[in-house]
């Protein structure tokens, strides 16, 4: 039996947690480190860490990061923004990071998905797309390009990616639930997983979008609550989705 | 303390499988010197890489003969996801690679389902979900645990093999870690 995986996704900018983390139970708000093993006791399936600036300098600070959250948590985690090479991914992978995720330098340079997939496997490479109005977006979903979004997946697929990190730009942030017809029609073309993303308001959103596919990113829903990880669990399981059995420290 | 080396491919994520065996308070080097993978008293090949690239790196070094001869001599390993399935005899990933050959069977693509099989997947008999990230899955007479159809537990002798990563399982990935170090 395999269980659907709840995701929470860390926005961060120079080493930290940037964007809607509540200090609720928190010592350090801005610690990805804290953070991280917060979700992890608190029932997260695996953790996206993207890095929203991704500045060239701070590459060797998002390495530290990287390395110290891998000592520190017991779940997979993905990390990205600023993978622009395999030397990149490798650096972060070696760090302790289970996946990358590639978005623009993907699109810019498509080999590059299939370069680290055959040197760590398609399982590390996560390729993320900002889609709306049917086409890809760049630029934090701002800018948008003329490839379409499902052949793009398709695209991503056949060139060795292990998982698409959907994220609709037009449910992003509004938290009314997830864009589950653009998320269903990427994953029917697909014979990778699909993460659905953006939109998260509520457990039901949730439950929903775990009923078209396998994963779900989640960010302020559980960022503003941190502590309440594991209700929101138990919320989602109450709208009959089996999530894997976990059970709270004592 | 125990001596555990954690055999290195040269390639991929070590420092999760290490970090965990020092949850578990056992120190770990990472090494492919074949003297040091000889003489530990526990040995943990992880779950890194592709299989080409790993059997490449453990023929170059020396390994590959270091972990027979353990093997033979009934010295406890442990492998992980990929370092399992390099137990088996042969693999089709990389259009086809020679394996340890410690146990009997094949490594064979996934048939059915969305690959790569990633998440988090309930295994019988122990009854807990583990995370589990691969395209091959081995096809051995020593499975002695599944997830679903699939092998995800392998044991032989002083070989103790799981598909899934204990490293990523939280705490009951921690716990069979244990199991499988101390058992060793």
């Amino acid at each position: 039996m395999s269980f659907p995986r709840l995701i929470p996704c860390l926005d961060m900018a120079h080493g930290r947690v940037v964007k809607g983390v509540s200090f609720v139970g928190l010592r350090d708000v801005g610690d990805p480190v804290e953070l991280a093993s917060h979700y992890s006791d608190g029932g997260a399936d695996e953790l996206v860490l993207l890095d929203i600036a991704a500045t060239p300098d701070d590459s060797s600070t998002m390495l530290e990061v990287v390395a110290m959250v891998a000592d520190a948590i017991t779940i997979p985690f993905t990390v990205g923004g600023g993978v622009r090479s395999v030397r990149d991914a490798a650096a972060i992978i070696e760090a302790g990071a289970d996946r990358v995720s590639l978005n623009s330098a993907a699109l810019a340079t498509p080999s590059l998905i299939t370069d680290i997939a055959d040197r760590f496997g398609s399982q590390a490479v996560v390729v993320a797309i900002d889609a709306g109005e049917g086409v890809v977006h760049t630029h934090g979903g701002r800018r948008p390009t003329d490839v379409q979004t499902i052949p793009w997946a398709r695209e991503a697929g056949e060139r060795g990616a292990g998982e698409i990190l959907l994220t609709s730009i037009r449910q992003d942030g509004q938290r009314t639930g997830f864009d589950l017809e653009l998320t269903a029609a990427v994953r029917d073309v697909l014979t990778i997983p699909v993460i659905a993303s953006g939109g998260a308001g509520s457990a039901q959103h949730v439950a929903e979008a775990l009923r078209v596919t396998e994963a779900a990113l989640i960010a302020s829903i559980v960022h503003e609550n941190p502590t309440g990880l594991p209700g929101l669990r138990r919320e989602i399981e109450s709208f009959g989705i089996a999530l894997r059995p976990w059970k709270e420290r004592a | 303390m125990t001596s555990v080396v954690v055999v290195d491919y040269g390639a991929g994520n070590t420092r999760s499988v290490r970090s965990a065996l020092r949850r578990l308070s056992y120190e770990s080097v990472l090494t492919s010197e074949p003297t040091a993978i000889r003489d530990a008293e526990i040995v943990v090949l992880p779950g890194v890489g592709s299989a080409r690239s790993a059997m490449d790196h453990l023929t170059t070094t020396g390994a590959v003969t270091a972990i027979r001869e353990r093997f033979s001599a009934q010295r406890p390993i442990v492998g992980i996801c990929l370092g399992m399935q390099l137990a088996l005899e042969h693999s089709e990933e990389d259009g086809g690679v020679a394996g340890l050959g410690l146990i009997p069977g094949e490594v064979r693509r996934l048939p059915a389902g969305r690959v790569p099989r990633l998440g988090w997947q309930l295994v019988t008999p122990i009854d807990e979900a583990f995370y589990f990230a691969h395209s091959y899955f081995a096809e051995t007479p020593c499975a002695t645990g599944f997830s679903d159809e699939v092998t995800a537990i392998v044991e032989s002798g002083a070989f103790i093999g799981v598909q899934f990563h204990p490293e990523k399982s939280g705490d009951a990935g921690l716990r069979l870690l244990e199991q499988c170090l101390s058992r060793a």
